[in-house]
């Protein structure tokens, strides 16, 4: 009984780190790319002001629209239950909940589901055309996912995640196998795409011509728009945690105590920030793909997670 | 007599009653008194199939030739397999019974369509009672005849209805010219027609793998799998919706059922290649049915390909349940079937909630185009409720029976045995297939949903739409309550599954392995979820659920906070500044939405487009008016059925040489045909 309180609290302590700090990663990440064009920037915590900006204000409705309070509402509850699935700190699962990646894959797609509603919801063309294209980039993704889901998966027999990075933790060669590097490359381009960042969708931009997820959430405001931004940056922050997990696992607590979860507190917000900066400072030397470009980048990530398979075969 | 033949015989009374009620009740009853006995025809079937699934037994036999001489007789003896699906096809009835009270109006409510509806529920659920090939192949037409009559219902009021009843009544037929081939290559080869005995005869050899292939066929085209799937999408939007959602969400399972019933009873344990050709035939569908799913803006249409696409699923679970069993790995062969019967329960909660669904849609507003919906949401709260809880189910997203079954699939693929060579090339493109089916399905239900429901009404007819009378919504809504209580308690569903699959007759390699490993296998986990201790992995809705609440909790009390200090504001356009509402026919539509996806799969769908612009004067600047117009037709049946449909028509057009009208002719050929007579009888 205490164990499953223990990892509650530890689920627990995980959202509340990851809340605090998506929108800190968002910061630090259009920082190092300010920094990098020449740019001042507007500082790390800008994102958390726009956020207690957001919530001071008046959210607004136009006829028709219906779900415009209820859907990013629930688009926050996905991501959070994506956070409290993810074995971000620690691999002690709950019993009851365990860290399926499919379930985790599926909690993702309800948040990618309840934003695409939301650009209908809205009733105008920018809404419809955004939620057009990412359910599409969706559609494309799926196969990626799955099939580095499965490489991920033959090495230890299952899908479960917790059982995925303490595997890795017992046998670090696993992480530089080429299994696992493929389908990590892989993972990563999926990550992106879902995400948002360039080269798939640039999320500093309102060009029609190739606004994704901008598109949207044009009519959205207020607290509205707040949740939304939260939620979009609360899903960055855990899925590139789990890509920082699955690369580079140590940190990670095995076995429960204080000092190790603070020492695995520290290296989960180490390796995202690396990890964050790292993408920022790649993306100041890309431009947006076209949009009927983006499937090619998203078959070749498909090829790289086929060639993982293929490789775990060679290497059992 | 036991308990389970009174059942079996109360479906036959209660049949005879609708029929009788249908026949003489008055006009404004005959809704009532015929739906109301086909209601308790639909009741009577699930009861029974559940104590044939609970293990009872029973059987009821008529004799077929009275006086002849000869002993033919038809035997009803379902058994456990047998008894869920009975289960199924008499829930699925029984809901659609419900909503065609407040439904059927004009063609469909006549003496006919109450009538055939009635007999088409009867045939529906005495299939999977038959307990011999004789009793099989009579229920079986049945089906048949009763749908064809129902799909024929409104021929008055549509031309594309005869068409879509020509298509349909040729398919049926091809598949039951089929079965009829298969079963007889079995009752010879195991000198008995009834399927306890050839199931005790171990049928083998070249034999039993052309009756394999030729049952195959049969049970596919019903199942509607490519290249044979090509009634489903005609005989679907043009049938009345409640027959629409029995053919889809029961009819089509007998499919399933007979292709499970031959290879767990009839033919257990047969080479590898039956598996892979069954693979062969499921997972191409599953792409295709979903990908034209995708592309249409004709809702019913719609759901008639994600049901090619919901049974290319399930056989392809079949297949690897088979393959698995051919190389010896129980513990995924069992995984493997009880996923395809998850899956097979899931598809019928959902799909008999959408079709009624796209049947209250038509009935609000005239129109089955997702381009000319919209905004219904607002006039019809609770069909969009019931609609929009089976596309959650149908896109398989957390926390409904369809997450749940596919759940159950994917971990039976990556359990699969990767040591084997083809297991291990067929394993990773198999889960690269059912994935982008998923992508695209959620692609799919959440266009259905979003344009039909969300935004602003996009046709006069949307504007002014009504919700729908009480027992069409309770119908609904008693559906979608199905399809979240098997997603929040999967642990039922396996049961079932786990128990269909210990009937009695079953053995061999396939079905012993996967009797013996479905009930290791698969057990209710703690809750109501289920488990697969076999290979190591368990999953509980319920849990999850309440976790999903307790982290959505705060964000609803903070937003509850802010918006007690800012209420929301109406406004005109959020944006505007100044301006006015921009018009509804600049948002959206279905054809839009899809029209990325259009062009990603160009080379697959191979539309065909005509752009017309007019321009205004002299200017090449300004416009006048511009068409559109994007046909996309199904690939399939244009490069295989029209050419078909050419050489039987050509065949036909040289027989008129033969057959001219000519009396003469005819004297000839009659006297032509007597010398012949002579000459034989003289040699």
């Amino acid at each position: 009984m205490s164990a499953t309180v223990t990892t509650m609290l530890l689920v627990a302590v995980q959202c509340g780190l990851l809340l605090v700090l998506a929108p800190v990663l968002v910061g630090l990440m259009r920082q190092v790319r300010a920094r990098l064009e020449g740019r001042a920037g507007a500082g790390v915590l800008q994102p958390w002001r726009d956020l207690a900006k957001l919530a001071r204000k008046e959210p607004l409705r136009a006829p028709g629209v219906r779900f415009g309070g209820a859907l990013p509402v629930l688009l926050m509850g996905a991501s959070l239950l994506l956070v409290a699935l993810l074995p971000l700190l620690q691999t002690a699962t709950l019993v009851a909940v365990p860290e399926d990646l499919f379930v985790v894959v599926s909690v993702l797609l309800l948040g990618t589901v309840a934003i695409a509603l939301l650009g209908l919801d809205s009733g105008t063309a920018f809404g419809g055309m955004g939620a057009s294209r990412h359910m599409t980039v969706a559609a494309l993704v799926e196969p990626t996912i799955l099939v580095a889901v499965y490489a991920l998966s033959i090495p230890v027999g299952t899908s479960n995640l917790s059982a995925i990075v303490s595997a890795r933790l017992d046998h670090p060669a696993t992480v530089v196998a080429p299994v696992s590097l493929l389908a990590l490359v892989a993972l990563f381009i999926v990550v992106i795409a879902e995400t948002g960042r360039l080269p798939v969708d640039n999320p500093s931009t309102h060009l029609e011509l190739t606004m994704i997820h901008e598109a949207m959430i044009l009519e959205s405001s207020g607290r509205d728009l707040g949740w939304v931004e939260y939620a979009s940056w609360l899903r960055l922050g855990a899925l590139l945690a789990l890509v920082a997990n699955l690369a580079a696992p140590w940190g990670v607590v095995q076995h429960l105590d204080v000092l190790a979860v603070l020492i695995a507190m520290v290296a989960l917000v180490l390796k995202v920030a690396v990890l964050g900066a790292a993408i920022a400072s790649g993306e100041v030397f890309l431009a947006k793909l076209r949009l009927f470009r983006v499937p090619e980048l998203l078959a070749g990530s498909f090829v790289l997670a086929f060639l993982a398979v293929t490789a775990s075969y060679l290497t059992v | 007599m036991s308990l389970l033949e009174v059942g079996l015989v109360a479906q036959l009374a209660l049949a005879l009653l609708a029929v009788t009620a249908a026949v003489a009740a008055p006009t404004p009853l005959r809704p009532l008194l015929a739906g109301g006995a086909t209601l308790l025809l639909g009741l009577s079937g699930v009861a029974t199939g559940a104590l044939a699934l609970g293990g009872h037994t029973g059987i009821v036999s008529a004799p077929l030739t009275v006086g002849l001489g000869l002993d033919a007789r038809m035997t009803l003896a379902p058994d456990r397999l047998g008894g869920l699906f009975m289960l199924l096809a008499g829930a699925v009835g029984a809901v659609a019974a419900l909503y065609s009270i407040g439904y059927v109006r004009g063609p469909a409510g006549s003496r006919t369509g109450c009538a055939a509806f009635a007999v088409f529920l009867l045939g529906l659920q005495l299939v999977p009672a038959s307990g011999d090939v004789v009793a099989f192949l009579l229920t079986w037409e049945l089906m048949a005849i009763g749908s064809t009559i129902l799909v024929l219902a409104e021929h008055g009021r549509r031309d594309q209805v005869r068409s879509a009843g020509l298509w349909y009544a040729a398919m049926t037929h091809l598949s039951f010219l089929f079965l009829l081939a298969g079963f007889a290559v079995l009752t010879v080869a195991g000198h008995s027609s009834s399927f306890a005995a050839l199931a005790a005869g171990r049928i083998s050899g070249d034999r039993a793998g052309l009756a394999f292939v030729l049952l195959t066929i049969g049970f596919a085209t019903k199942a509607g799998l490519v290249p044979v799937h090509v009634w489903l999408p005609r005989a679907h939007p043009e049938a009345p919706s409640h027959v629409s959602a029995v053919m889809s969400a029961a009819m089509v399972k007998m499919g399933v059922y007979g292709v499970v019933l031959t290879v767990t009873r009839l033919l257990p344990g047969g080479p590898r290649w039956w598996g892979l050709l069954v693979l062969a035939l499921a997972l191409p569908s599953a792409l295709y049915g979903i990908l034209q799913a995708s592309v249409t803006s004709d809702l019913k249409r719609l759901l008639a390909y994600s049901t090619t696409e919901n049974v290319g699923l399930i056989l392809s679970a079949v297949a690897i349940s088979m393959l698995a069993a051919s190389s010896g790995d129980s513990a995924v062969a069992g995984v493997a079937m009880v996923a395809a019967l998850m899956l097979t329960l899931s598809h019928a909660a959902f799909k008999t909630v959408l079709f009624l669904g796209a049947g209250a849609l038509l009935h609000a507003t005239a129109e089955r185009d997702l381009d000319r919906l919209g905004g219904l949401v607002r006039t019809m709260p609770r069909t969009a409720v019931a609609f929009g809880v089976a596309c959650l189910g149908a896109a398989a997203l957390p926390v409904t029976s369809g997450f749940a079954a596919e759940w159950v699939l994917l971990q039976a693929l990556i359990h699969g045995d990767t040591r084997d060579r083809l297991t291990s090339a067929l394993l990773p493109a198999a889960i690269a297939v059912v994935a982008l089916t998923a992508g695209l399905a959620l692609l799919t239900f959440v266009k259905a949903f979003g344009i039909a429901f969300m935004a602003r009404p996009r046709s006069p007819g949307a504007t002014t739409a009504h919700e729908v009378n009480r027992p069409m919504t309770a119908a609904m809504l008693i559906g979608a309550a199905a399809v979240l209580a098997l997603g929040l308690a999967p642990g039922l569903a396996a049961t079932a599954a786990a128990t269909a699959l210990r009937s009695a007759g079953v053995v061999g390699a396939v079905g012993a392995a996967t009797t013996a490993s479905a009930a290791a296998a698969v057990g209710t986990g703690a809750g109501w979820g289920v488990a697969l201790p076999g290979i190591g992995a368990h999953l509980d809705p319920l849990a999850l659920t309440l976790l999903a609440l307790a982290v959505t909790l705060p964000v609803v009390l903070v937003t509850w906070l802010l918006a007690r200090r800012h209420p929301r504001r109406d406004v005109d356009l959020v944006w505007g500044g100044g301006g006015v509402r921009t018009s509804p026919r600049m948002q959206y539509t279905a054809t839009s939405f899809a029209e990325p996806l259009v062009r990603v799969f160009d080379d697959a769908l191979q539309p065909t487009r005509d752009l017309r612009v007019t321009h205004a004067g002299e200017s090449r600047y300004l416009v006048q008016d511009i068409s559109f117009h994007q046909h996309l037709d199904d690939r399939v049946e244009k490069s295989l059925y029209r050419p078909a449909i050419t050489v039987l028509d050509r065949a036909g057009d040289l027989a008129r040489l033969v057959q001219n009208g000519s009396i003469h002719r005819y004297l000839g050929f009659s006297f032509v045909a007597l010398l012949v007579v002579l000459v034989a009888v003289a040699w």
